[in-house]
């Protein structure tokens, strides 16, 4: 069972990590690179899991939740927030936003691919 | 083809992408300089600074993490308005990105920096973010990328290892409502744990009520997992980390140490133990999917859409969007080797010259003008020139990158000065062959530091001579008539020509009564050893003079002149093909050889009758132009062809413009067509002869040398450099 | 040009040709091709041992002299003489020669220095001699061969 993921980052190098640390762990990636491509490609594909990052141009990672949660096909998708802060205000804004976990960069795929089975087995 | 190392592969384009978020802060940062910032422009600057932490952490690169993050930490202080960017903080902001810049480099390079540059700047940036208190709670990368370390059984964790004494842990679990609001859900919090080791997992369905009190969002089950793993409680509580706060959960272990790690459980059931298991309680895979689900099955949906695109068209879109999307979305690039556009410039080349002999027995073989094969010839040359165009607009690139480079030059020249100077900046979209780019950077940065050290006065002297105390160096590109224009100026005092003139003649480069025009003494700079500043100071007193300026220039096919105005400044202006690889060439005939001259270089030709010629003195010929005389040069004669022809009645001039507006007349036997030909570069390691620019390929296969006429012209001024030539056009 | 006896390290592979008379040889390992000789573009104010550049294959090669470099009279050449492209470094050069002879293998252990050369002030061109069927071949020192142009030219 492979899962689907989609990663929204504007960094080029994140979404070639993501994607690296998830493809050998069997996971199919997709990547947008701010949260309006990552509206725009969540038209056309349904991912099990989504990974976000928060600072992004256009649109970012709180905009881009609250856009995923409006629409109801990914009313309880869980989304994972990347984060470089551990501070806990930030883990609680994310989850206020409407999201599922977290990811501390720098990751490691381990703990990526760890992450993403707790919230989407 | 070797596959190369993905990591590596990763780690390269993370510098690529550096370079990209480094200009992008320069950017910004310039635009926050200038006062045209808008409320974005600092986010742009934060989030390019933030990314590079981002991938720098991925990497280990620890001393560009900690800079990044104290950086990253002060401007997101401007960013939420706690601290204002004024100008030192700007000056910081840039000296800041520069520090940034090098680390990265030096990252790349596995090279090291000076630490005492980074230190200095961290210690600014901390003041103003109150202390470095910061520098504990920034995530330790060292959990470092480990790539080999990528272990796919990480279900297995150390169950294999069993023994006696493998703790075994109760852990209960008891989802509130909320939890399920995030995406949680209960399912993979249960697998992942389960995941630990080896498990037998519960389901307590005593608060399910009957159904027609069900209330569908209310989760009534919760989970006693009974786990035996070579954990500790805490990687249990991990598990939790995502739903800390939503759930009641509980982890105690059941061998000998009791101690019971309850997290906030207010409502914790003892759950009788002998509660009917679900199917298969056993390890792994917690199967529970018959359970009943607050929500929607937890188990992920098939692929929705059968034709859903593959990842790499999803990589593609940013092609598309790159168009319609504000300046801020990231530009899409495909990273070809340098190699393979060189072989295609090679191949267009081979095209070229293929075009040329076909051309050319095409036209002896005396088809008519109109025939199919001829149209078809015009054609073809069409197409070849249009491909030729294509091919090297993709080694083309924005001058921006070289020109960001310099308005560093200018902080740390102007620094070393002790003057304020700002650096303008105009057509930095201006495009040119990368090599080009590449080996202007050197001649510039020399200019540039020149400019703010010898062009600009001190702040004295600008106040007292009514200037505004901060000068200003101004960089700009531009397209003409199909060359690139560099312009490098200041608004300095100008030349100091009298001082100029007396250093030529103390160091005997001109004769002492020479009399010489304002360029003339203008153009004593580029005499190699020339050196103005009264006081060599340490910037540009690095024993490059302008003479290894104009040297490079010229290596490049390019052409620099100077002109200045007494107490308004002095203007460099540099003058390049737009790429290596092709020109347009007058293709002429001097003493049995074929040659090629820059057909912009070329004002005008002429044939030269008894009326026009003239002979001023023995040996200085010169032929009259309309109202002027322009010096004849003897080209068989000063490429040591042949010996200096006795008449040059029915001889073919080709009148040269220089950079600075004179004029020269070069003589040649024959002119034989206008073309286009492919530049071969000469090997300069082996021999570079004076006035020859390069080489090319005609059409019978014959190399034919291309000349830089103002570089033959000037050269053959140096033979007379004692007796200097007193003409003007 | 065959390779595969590279292993022997004792053994060298010598390519020999003619200049007036002489027999002189190269390391075949600094060979890249040989061809006949086309009319060469002179270079402006060139050492006079430079008979220009040619076209080989889209590249411009310079062409060399050799006898005359090597101090031997200089003479018309024809279309008997031949060009051997020599790779030294990065630069390519090609060495103007009378003719081709052969491919020798030579030991290491024949080769004999050139008696004292210290009377030159320039770096011998000659790297050590040999005997081959009782005529003396000269090997030649490539590098100083192509560095003296070079430095020549600078």
């Amino acid at each position: 069972m492979s899962l689907e993921v989609l990663a929204v980052d504007d960094s080029r190098t994140m979404r070639d990590m993501i994607r690296f640390a998830l493809e050998p762990a069997g996971f199919t990636v997709h990547t947008a690179d701010d949260g309006v491509h990552g509206t725009e490609v969540l038209s056309e594909i349904a991912p099990d899991v989504i990974i976000t990052d928060i600072n992004m141009p256009r649109m970012d990672g709180f905009g881009f939740i609250d856009a995923v949660r409006e629409r109801d096909k990914y009313r309880s998708t869980p989304i994972l927030v990347l984060t470089t802060e551990a501070a806990p205000e930030l883990k609680q804004r994310a989850r206020a936003a409407g999201a599922t976990g977290w990811i501390v960069k720098p990751f490691d795929p381990i703990k990526l691919v760890k992450a993403l089975q707790m919230v989407a087995g | 083809m070797t596959k190369p190392d993905p990591m590596e592969e990763i780690r390269a384009s993370f510098f690529i992408e550096c370079e990209e978020l480094l200009e992008a802060t320069q950017d910004g940062l310039q635009q926050l300089d200038e006062g045209c910032a808008d409320s974005e422009t600092i986010h742009v600057v934060f989030r390019a600074v933030h990314s590079i932490k981002g991938g720098a952490g991925a990497f280990g690169l620890k001393s560009l993490v900690r800079f990044a993050h104290t950086y990253e930490t002060t401007l997101e202080a401007v960013r939420n308005g706690s601290l204002e960017a004024d100008p030192p903080l700007i000056n910081l902001f840039f000296r800041a990105t520069d520090h940034l810049s090098d680390l990265v480099r030096a990252s790349r390079d596995n090279e090291d920096v000076p630490a005492e540059n980074g230190e200095k700047l961290l210690q600014e940036l901390e003041q103003y973010i109150g202390g470095g208190e910061e520098d504990e709670d920034e995530p330790e990368p060292d959990i470092d990328f480990q790539p080999l370390g990528l272990s796919l059984d990480l279900d297995l964790g150390e169950a294999e290892e069993e023994t006696q004494t493998t703790p075994r842990f109760e852990v209960k679990f008891s989802p509130e409502a909320e939890m399920f609001e995030g995406g949680n859900d209960a399912y993979p919090i249960l697998g992942a744990i389960a995941g630990l080791g080896e498990a037998r997992v519960q389901c307590d369905m005593s608060r399910l009520p009957d159904l027609k009190n069900l209330a569908p969002e209310t989760p009534y089950l919760s989970w006693v997992v009974e786990l035996t793993a070579d954990v500790d409680e805490a990687e249990i509580a991990s598990m939790f980390e995502f739903v800390e706060g939503l759930c009641a959960y509980s982890i105690t272990r059941l061998d000998g140490a009791n101690e019971a790690t309850a997290q906030d459980a207010p409502v914790v059931l003892d759950l009788p133990m002998d509660l009917p298991p679900l199917p298969t309680p056993e390890t792994d895979e917690p199967a529970m999917s018959i359970e009943p689900e607050p929500e929607e099955a937890a188990a992920p949906a098939p692929p929705p859409e059968p034709d859903v695109p593959a990842p790499s068209a999803k990589e593609a879109r940013p092609t598309e969007r790159a168009a319609t999307s504000g300046q801020t979305a990231p530009k899409s690039v495909v990273r070809v080797d340098l190699d393979r556009i060189e072989r295609l410039v090679n191949l267009v080349g081979e095209l070229v010259i293929n075009q040329a002999m076909l051309a050319q027995s095409l036209k002896s073989s005396g088809l008519s003008p109109h025939s199919d094969a001829m149209n078809g010839l015009e054609e073809f040359q069409r197409l070849t020139r249009d491909i030729q165009d294509s091919v090297m607009m993709i080694r083309a690139q924005p001058v921006k990158s070289l020109f960001q480079r310099m308005s560093r030059i200018v902080r740390e020249a102007s620094a070393a000065v002790d003057k304020d100077v700002r650096l303008v900046c105009e057509g930095e979209n201006t495009e040119v062959d990368k090599t080009v780019i590449e080996r202007l950077a050197d001649p510039l940065t020399h200019m540039i530091r020149n400019a703010v050290d010898h062009g600009l006065e001190s702040t004295a002297d600008r106040v007292a001579a009514g200037k505004s105390p901060g000068g200003i160096v101004r960089l700009s590109a531009a397209h003409r008539s199909g060359r690139v224009v560099i312009d490098v100026s200041d608004d300095g005092a100008g030349i100091n020509r009298p001082r100029v003139q007396q250093i030529a003649t103390e160091k005997g480069l001109i004769a002492p009564d020479a009399v010489l025009s304002d360029s003339e003494i203008d153009n004593l700079l580029f005499l190699p050893g020339f050196s103005t500043a009264s006081t060599v100071s340490d910037l540009s007193g690095r024993g490059v003079g302008m003479d290894v300026v104009r040297t490079s220039i010229q290596a490049l096919g390019g052409r620099i002149s100077i002109t200045s105005v007494p107490t308004k400044g002095t203007v460099f202006s540099i003058s390049l093909p737009l790429t290596l690889a092709v020109l347009d060439g007058m293709v002429v005939d001097v003493a049995g050889e074929t040659l090629v001259i820059p057909l912009n270089m070329v004002a005008e030709t002429m044939t030269l009758t008894e009326e026009t010629l003239n002979t001023i003195q023995p040996g200085v010929d010169v032929v009259r132009v309309r109202t002027g005389f322009v010096p004849l040069f003897d080209l068989g004669h000063l490429l040591g062809y042949r010996d200096k022809q006795d008449s040059y009645v029915e001889s073919v001039a080709l009148l040269i413009s220089h950079e600075d507006g004179s004029l020269g007349a070069l003589i040649v036997d024959d002119i034989q067509d206008q073309r286009q030909v492919v530049i071969k570069g000469l090997d300069d390691t082996f021999y570079r002869a004076p006035g020859i620019a390069a080489a090319t390929i005609l059409g019978d296969g014959q190399i034919a040398l291309i000349l830089d006429p103002s570089d033959i012209i000037s050269k053959a001024h140096d033979v007379n450099a004692t007796a200097p030539l007193k003409l003007e056009a | 040009m065959t390779q595969d006896k590279s292993t022997d390290a004792d053994t060298i592979e010598l390519l020999t040709f003619r200049l007036s008379d002489q027999e002189y040889s190269l390391d075949i390992m600094c060979v890249r091709e040989i061809r006949s000789w086309t009319k060469a573009t002179p270079m402006p104010h060139a050492p006079s041992f430079m008979r220009g550049v040619i076209n080989l294959r889209g590249t411009v090669l310079p062409v060399m002299d050799l006898a005359e470099r090597l101090g031997l009279p200089r003479r018309e050449y024809s279309d008997r003489n031949v060009i051997i492209v020599v790779k030294q470094g990065e630069t390519m050069t090609g060495l103007l020669v009378d003719a081709v002879s052969d491919i020798i293998t030579v030991n290491q252990a024949d080769l004999q220095p050139p008696p004292d050369a210290t009377s030159q002030t320039a770096p011998t061109v000659i790297r050590s001699l040999t005997l081959i069927d009782d005529r003396m071949i000269r090997v030649l020192d490539l590098p100083n061969v192509v560095a003296f142009a070079q430095s020549e030219a600078a």
